[in-house]
């Protein structure tokens, strides 16, 4: 009854509304849809061919399986029961509809940054999505996580709803760039390091860490592991096209180049790569041990036979079709997941407006064993400039694992 | 039981070269389009895996991308009075089977036909007379040279072909052929850099006052982006392109050029591992309603469809007419109907040089690196004091030195044991083969129909081609044999040896998958098929696309006519027929 009266209001509100309200409030609707780009909401509640934000695929957690629910109005199994202040405070502090604690799988505590007026533009666009009936258990973690209440103690270890607060010493772009990145872009998600609850670990702030079979690798400014050797405007091509001179994206980062970063305006990707330039020393890079010379001697033999006809003799790659090695920010990570990954597995690139080849990397899985796998990775990450430290069989070995189960 | 779809604007029989390309622009038009394809789904990094890409054994001698005959032969003789037997092995060509069909394996040799190929009977008869090509049953397309030449264009520059070109504008290049016709702009890549055997044989045509050029290639020079937005990488010479999928996106196919962002589209579907069984025409037949096809579980569905599109591999397309009564069966005897009328092929002939002090490293190479002579090809030379029409080009393209494949050796060796395997040591560096690709002429009893006796896995009867070399296509290929040998003889070496072409057309040695008409083309109903728009004269929202148009074919590969012939069909779809749906562009 409460629905039917609502749905009623809207309409009469919709049929009182004076013209110049009406383009209030589609400005507003607009300026929300930009708001869900920015936020990825379609990245983790629409799944792949599926109906919009009506539902995703399970995320896999250390903890176990969360299942992006249907946000969709529809009343019955989407958020259409919700009022515009339950979606505030859920953004702000992950407690939703009737009390519902969410877990932080939904980024609440890089959303609680957004501003009150993002939030609400967001909401606007969300009523005006088409409901879709999709019933989405969301909450599939085991005992005692699947117990909501749980995330009470999590929170108050973890959580406090907080605002972005701009630094004035810093110029307005960067500023916009750090909101961006800290609130609804939540890049830190992925790409921070995480205790072991769980949480963002502050200190190594986007400093790369391990999700779903991948390694978000560090993207601060560290020449050596992150992207000190990019331009900004090589990190602006990336976020637009899924493309530049020293990378593809692949893996989650393509999802999130095909339905978010692509999709930004160019002054936002501009501040997004003025801030993310701005972080991160190189203090305290040690160069790396040089590697058994006989590894790096049949890592080449490996590499001459099977990477060079496309990635080159000389690991420059091939533009837009063959990523470079040389400067790729994957090769020299601490961690090897998404390497290892890529040669046992392949991948294939994003596609998006300005890069629609999609080329990919064929899975080498059954023609290299693990040695020989941590050989050629070794031979990369100490080539042409690149250094990194070796890569064992056993961290090739355990990729293979978590691939054929 | 079949089980009936929703209705869809567009489907599309098959899914290659053609297919894809009908299918990226009737999207862009906006309409719903599905292709329905019998092979398998095949992309590059999954199907052509760097890693196993070039087995030979796998893909050349076991020729696992290509169509098997337990899916679909056809049985075979060389004139009506015999019985035809099945193939139970494809030989002498390899139609292709998946997503991207033949153009997958192909080596990517592109052409253009000339204006005088387009006007083959009124320009032979013109010069020479009513008589000389009375035996023969050629025809006119009803287009013209600068009718195709942007639809030529379109399928380059989407394809990235690496060329000289000969004539811009009517201006004659340095380097190019002169013999083609006019040309708006170059090719968008320039010509691959040449290895030693064609640059030898250029020496020796251009020492002859021939004028030898650059093969145009779909092996990229160099990286290229399409006007798609789709990038192909640089070819890296390794010389596994025919019977092979490329691993390093750098062949044209429709996986490497259209793919990409047709599979993206949202009114874009194929549905793989599914064979149509025919197309299904409203009563009367004038019609069509859709297609019944049946996936690889058995399941058979009725799919509806406003305009359906034969795509398959040119053979497929005309049985798909013949089963499914779309036009009448061309009958020899009485000289009626038109669908399987002027069934042509290629008729090739090649010339081994042996050396003791070169090396030509067959291994560097790439299916269509290589030069070309086109001195006797076509209208380039007077025939007026010959036994013949037509002709050939001449072609130094050594497209591999596979292991199993690639063993020349002098004649007489034998063909196997210690004496053979010390020749092949001896023939294989140094060893140049060039060959002459002729055109294939039309005559009345080289046709295909239904065969009475023999029938598919589904019972449905196979097609039957009868077909031998016409005497003066032999006489042709003799012609261009003795020019190849003068070429032979200035190239030097110890030793030379000439394949000549002879009657008998043999089902079993590999030849060419050129197979080309049943379904012609022209301005008459009654002698073919198809308008000059493709469209089918007695189904008009029926267009059957693809080699299977050519009144007879040219002494040249056909991919680079099939591709604008795609282009040009869809131009008059998007542009006059879907103003007036299920109309004749053409009347008859």
């Amino acid at each position: 009854m409460r629905t039917l009266a609502i749905t009623l209001a809207a309409g009469l509100a919709t049929l009182c509304w004076t013209s110049a309200i009406a383009a209030d409030q589609a400005d507003q609707i607009i300026r929300g849809q930009y708001q869900a780009v920015l936020g990825d909401c379609a990245g983790c509640h629409t799944r792949p061919g599926g109906k919009p934000l009506a539902g995703g695929l399970p995320l896999e957690t250390p903890f176990g399986a969360l299942v992006p629910p249907n946000i969709t109005p529809d009343s019955e199994t989407g958020i259409g029961n919700w009022s515009e202040a339950d979606f505030r405070n859920m953004m702000k502090t992950g407690i939703g509809h009737n009390g519902v604690r969410l877990y932080p799988a939904m980024p609440y505590p890089a959303y609680t940054r957004m501003t009150e007026q993002d939030i609400s533009d967001l909401w606007a666009y969300l009523t005006t999505v088409e409901p879709v009936s999709n019933k989405v258990e969301a909450n599939q973690l085991p005992f005692p996580l699947n117990i909501r209440l749980s995330m009470w103690g999590w929170n108050l270890l973890n959580f406090s709803e907080t605002a972005f607060t701009p630094d004035p010493s810093k110029p307005a772009e960067w500023n916009r760039g750090a909101y961006i990145v800290q609130g609804p872009g939540h890049c830190g998600t992925c790409h921070t390091p995480k205790s072991f609850l769980g949480a963002d670990k502050d200190s190594v702030f986007l400093q790369g860490a391990s999700l779903q079979g991948w390694f978000a690798p560090d993207i601060t400014n560290n020449t050596q592991s992150g992207l000190g050797k990019w331009s900004e405007d090589d990190l602006i091509q990336y976020l637009k096209t899924g493309v530049n001179a020293h990378s593809i994206a692949s893996g989650p980062m393509a999802e999130a180049v095909e339905n978010s970063t692509s999709k930004m305006t160019d002054a936002d990707l501009k501040a997004v790569a003025v801030y993310l330039k701005s972080l991160g020393s190189d203090t305290g890079n040690a160069q790396p041990a040089k590697p058994d010379q006989a590894r790096m001697v049949t890592g080449e033999a490996i590499y001459r036979d099977n990477c060079s006809a496309c990635h080159g003799g000389d690991g420059a790659g091939a533009g837009a079709l063959f990523p470079a090695l040389v400067n790729n920010s994957i090769i020299a990570q601490g961690n090897t997941e998404t390497l290892a990954r890529l040669v046992l597995a392949g991948s294939q690139a994003v596609h998006t407006q300005h890069a629609r080849t999609t080329p990919a990397m064929p899975s080498l899985a059954w023609r290299l064993n693990d040695q020989e796998v941590a050989d050629v990775l070794t031979y990369v990450r100490n080539s042409w400039g690149n250094a990194a430290p070796a890569v064992s069989s056993g961290e090739v070995a355990a990729v293979r694992k978590e691939l054929t189960q | 039981m079949t089980r009936i779809l929703p209705r869809k604007d567009v489907v599309i029989v098959g899914l290659g070269w053609t297919g894809a390309i009908l299918a990226n622009e009737l999207t862009d038009q906006g309409l719903d389009v599905l292709a329905v394809e019998r092979g398998p789904w095949r992309d590059t990094a999954t199907d052509f895996n760097i890693g196993y890409a070039q087995d030979e054994l796998r893909y050349s001698i076991r020729r696992d991308l290509f169509l098997q005959p337990v899916v679909e032969t056809m049985t075979m003789r060389n004139d009506p009075s015999q019985t035809a037997l099945p193939m139970r092995d494809f030989g002498s060509f390899l139609p292709g089977n998946g997503v991207g069909g033949a153009g997958v394996h192909w080596n990517g040799h592109t052409w253009r036909f000339w204006d005088s190929d387009f006007k083959t009977k009124t320009n032979l008869t013109n010069k020479y007379g009513a008589a000389r090509i009375a035996d023969l049953q050629v025809e006119d397309w009803g287009v013209t040279g600068a009718d195709m030449e942007p639809y030529y264009d379109q399928f380059e520059y989407l394809a990235g072909i690496s060329g000289k070109a000969g004539n811009i504008k009517g201006q004659l290049q340095e380097g190019g052929n002169p013999f083609e016709d006019p040309r708006a702009r170059d090719y968008p890549n320039p010509p691959m850099q040449m290895t030693y055997a064609p640059t030898l044989f250029a020496e020796a045509g251009r020492s002859m006052g021939l004028h030898p050029f650059p093969t145009p290639s779909a092996n990229m020079s160099r990286a290229y982006t399409n006007p798609l937005g789709i990038t192909l990488g640089q070819c890296t010479f390794c010389g596994f392109c025919e019977r092979f999928g490329c691993a390093n996106y750098s062949k044209s196919s429709a996986q490497t050029t259209v793919l990409p962002v047709l599979m993206k589209k949202a009114n874009f579907e194929v549905r793989t591992d599914s064979e149509v069984l025919h197309v299904d025409l409203a009563s009367g037949g004038k019609s069509a309603r859709g297609v019944t096809y049946i996936d690889s579980s058995g399941e058979e569905y009725f799919q509806p469809a406003d305009l359906v599109l034969l795509c398959a591999y040119g053979l497929h397309n005309v049985r798909l007419m013949m089963l499914s009564g779309i036009g009448k069966i061309y009958d020899p005897n009485s000289g009626e109907g038109t669908v399987g009328r002027n069934y042509c092929y290629q008729t090739n002939a090649g010339v081994q040089v042996f050396f003791d002090d070169k090396n030509f490293n067959p291994f560097i190479a790439a299916g269509a690196l290589g030069q070309t002579i086109d001195d006797f090809n076509g209208d380039a030379f007077d025939h007026g004091g010959l036994d013949f029409v037509g002709g050939a080009g001449i072609n130094c393209i050594p497209t591999n030195g596979r292991p199993i494949g690639t063993r020349p050796t002098l004649p007489g060796t034998p063909k196997w044991g210690s004496a053979w395997k010390k020749a092949t040591v001896e023939g294989y560096k140094s060893t140049l083969s060039f060959s002459s690709q002729g055109s294939s002429y039309a005559t009345r009893a080289n046709y295909l129909d239904l065969d009475p006796t023999y029938k598919d896995r589904f019972g449905r009867p196979l097609m039957r081609m009868t077909f031998d070399f016409p005497d003066n296509d032999v006489r042709m290929s003799n012609y261009l044999c003795d020019r190849m040998e003068e070429i032979a003889k200035k190239l030097g070496g110890k030793q030379y040896a000439v394949g000549r072409r002879k009657k008998g057309w043999d089902s079993v040695p590999y030849q060419s998958t050129h197979n080309t008409g049943g379904a012609i083309m022209g301005t008459d109903p009654k002698r073919s098929a198809v308008n000059v728009f493709l469209q089918s004269w007695d189904v008009p929202n029926v267009f059957v696309i693809g080699a299977s148009a050519f009144p007879q074919n040219a002494g040249k590969n056909p991919t680079g006519t099939v591709g604008a012939l795609a282009f040009r069909a869809a131009d008059a779809i998007r542009n006059q027929y879907l103003r007036n749906p299920g109309a004749p562009l053409v009347q008859a």
